[in-house]
């Protein structure tokens, strides 16, 4: 471990970060479904309109970007000057509500978009950015909103199509991390970044089937780079595979001897109950996001849980490819996080 | 073809996107067709109820003519389809009823007036007025093309017999 350089990089996809690199603070603000949801109580902010107070759906999300931030910057009592940079995304086009929450807190911005796995591909680079010493500390953020995406990619949110139990509910929210070396919270240890996947599904409809391969990918890459196996987990989750996505991970991970049973989990799965009507389950940058930035910091950061893997993945597609018959293509980005050390 | 038949690595696994498309298909949540059809049948003949119903009232009640009443009728239900619309309602009957609220004129009404909902924040003109008919137009197209080579063919046929 004395020397950076031989240890930052595992291989291709995979780093280590030599550093102590923490998660020292994270905040979220969600909108009220997810407010009603089975991890609410782990939640800085709900808002019971999902227009936030706002005149329009797009203020509404960059509104709910703004308030994770500021209420990060509040938990870690620190001010925007003191944070070097933000990487941040979200699915709008141009990642508009990145630019004008980046405007407004005045930090330097790098704005990423990897879709719905933008979460941990902004906190991946956030960890090395700080394990380098370009950025003493710097933030990780991304946003979703319900009906901002269902105009993106989508009918209006009013149009009375039906859609197939294999659709997936857009998460409104947002979440933030601030990255920096040493003080408390959950170490960043590895990172691994996907590469894209395409194994031929059209259906906008079904990301589950879709994203699948990409997190199999880059979580099998992640144990085959580090050399551990689903055991050194606690939790392993993927960002939004929801209820079609998950059982084709397991099922595809146990084929290639990775067992992940009882600790491999779905933040689509996890951030909404079975009754609230978002068929297949939970979608959108927010998804793993929220549930990491939330639950699983909490988990770690008291102790109950010790190892967690996050992969987040993110469908590809844009409305205009899949209308040209264009596949979806996917990736999978991987952060390992250890608490209590 | 021999593209399509190529085998990709998903991890340690080779696969070709056939092989994985059929994996995946396992996990599919079933459409339940035969209740899909129930629903759309009684809300869809619910509608055409509701809407044969307000054309007797015009008849009996209002002087209209058999003929006549189904301009009013019509209307009635577009108000009915675009009020609901508006108040959040209607999507949430599209999504029970499926084709039986989609086929009536109350779906054509609900995609109209959704679209002019979702871009009021853009303006009157470049986003109520240029995507209102963004999901309507092309029904209106294909009706009127439709309605075009019917009536040729139903002319050709009376120039013939």
């Amino acid at each position: 471990m004395d020397s950076k350089k031989q240890t930052a990089r595992i291989s291709r996809q995979t780093w280590h970060f030599a550093e102590d690199v923490r998660v020292q603070a994270s905040a979220v603000s969600v909108g009220p479904k997810e407010g009603e949801g089975p991890l609410a109580s782990y939640f800085d902010q709900i808002h019971d309109d999902v227009y936030v107070g706002q005149q329009t759906w797009e203020d509404a999300e960059r509104k709910l970007m703004e308030n994770a931030v500021t209420i990060l910057l509040q938990k870690a009592s620190i001010a925007e000057k003191d944070v070097d940079v933000i990487l941040a995304g979200d699915l709008l086009n141009q990642n508009i509500t990145t630019n004008f929450t980046a405007e407004k807190l005045a930090i330097p911005l790098m704005g990423m978009y990897g879709a719905c796995s933008t979460s941990m591909l902004t906190l991946a680079t956030a960890a090395a950015l700080v394990n380098a010493g370009y950025a003493q500390k710097a933030i990780a953020a991304c946003s979703s909103h319900n009906a901002t995406a269902e105009r993106q990619y989508r009918y209006p949110t009013e149009y009375g199509g039906q859609k197939p139990p294999s659709a997936q509910w857009t998460v409104t929210g947002a979440g933030a991390g601030l990255v920096g070396i040493g003080g408390e919270g959950p170490r960043i240890t590895y990172a691994t970044m996907g590469k894209v996947t395409d194994m031929g599904i059209k259906d906008p409809f079904d990301m589950g089937s879709a994203m699948a391969p990409a997190a199999v990918s880059t979580i099998h890459s992640h144990f085959q780079d580090t050399g551990r196996t689903p055991e050194d987990y606690d939790l392993i989750v993927t960002g939004d595979l929801a209820a079609v996505g998950y059982p084709i991970v397991k099922e595809l991970m146990r084929a290639q001897g990775y067992a992940m049973e009882d600790m491999y989990n779905d933040c689509g799965l996890m951030i909404y109950y079975p009754e609230q009507e978002v068929f297949a389950g939970g979608s959108g940058c927010a998804s793993s996001a929220v549930v990491t930035y939330s639950y699983i910091m909490d988990q770690l950061n008291r102790g109950l849980l010790k190892r967690v893997l996050v992969c987040a993945t993110g469908a590809l597609l844009s409305p205009i490819s899949y209308q040209q018959g264009n596949s979806i293509p996917c990736i999978a980005h991987a952060v390992a996080f250890e608490g209590g050390i | 073809m021999a593209t399509k038949t190529k085998a990709k690595p998903i991890g340690s696994m080779q696969m070709t996107k056939q092989m994985y498309q059929q994996q995946a298909s396992k996990y599919q949540p079933k459409r339940n067709v035969m209740l899909n059809c129930f629903r759309a049948f009684w809300v869809g003949g619910t509608i055409c109820l509701l809407g044969q119903a307000l054309q007797n009232m015009y008849i009996h009640f209002f002087g209209f003519t058999e003929k006549t009443a189904s301009n009013p009728t019509v209307a009635t239900l577009i108000f009915i389809s675009v009020l609901l619309t508006g108040l959040g309602i209607y999507d949430n009957i599209g999504q029970y009823a499926g084709a039986g609220s989609a086929v009536p004129v109350t779906g054509f009404a609900n995609s109209i007036a959704s679209a002019a909902i979702e871009h009021r924040s853009e303006g009157f003109v470049l986003g109520v007025g240029g995507n209102m008919f963004k999901l309507a137009g092309s029904v209106i197209v294909f009706g009127v093309v439709a309605a075009f080579l019917a009536g040729i063919i139903k002319s050709v046929l009376k120039m013939i017999f």
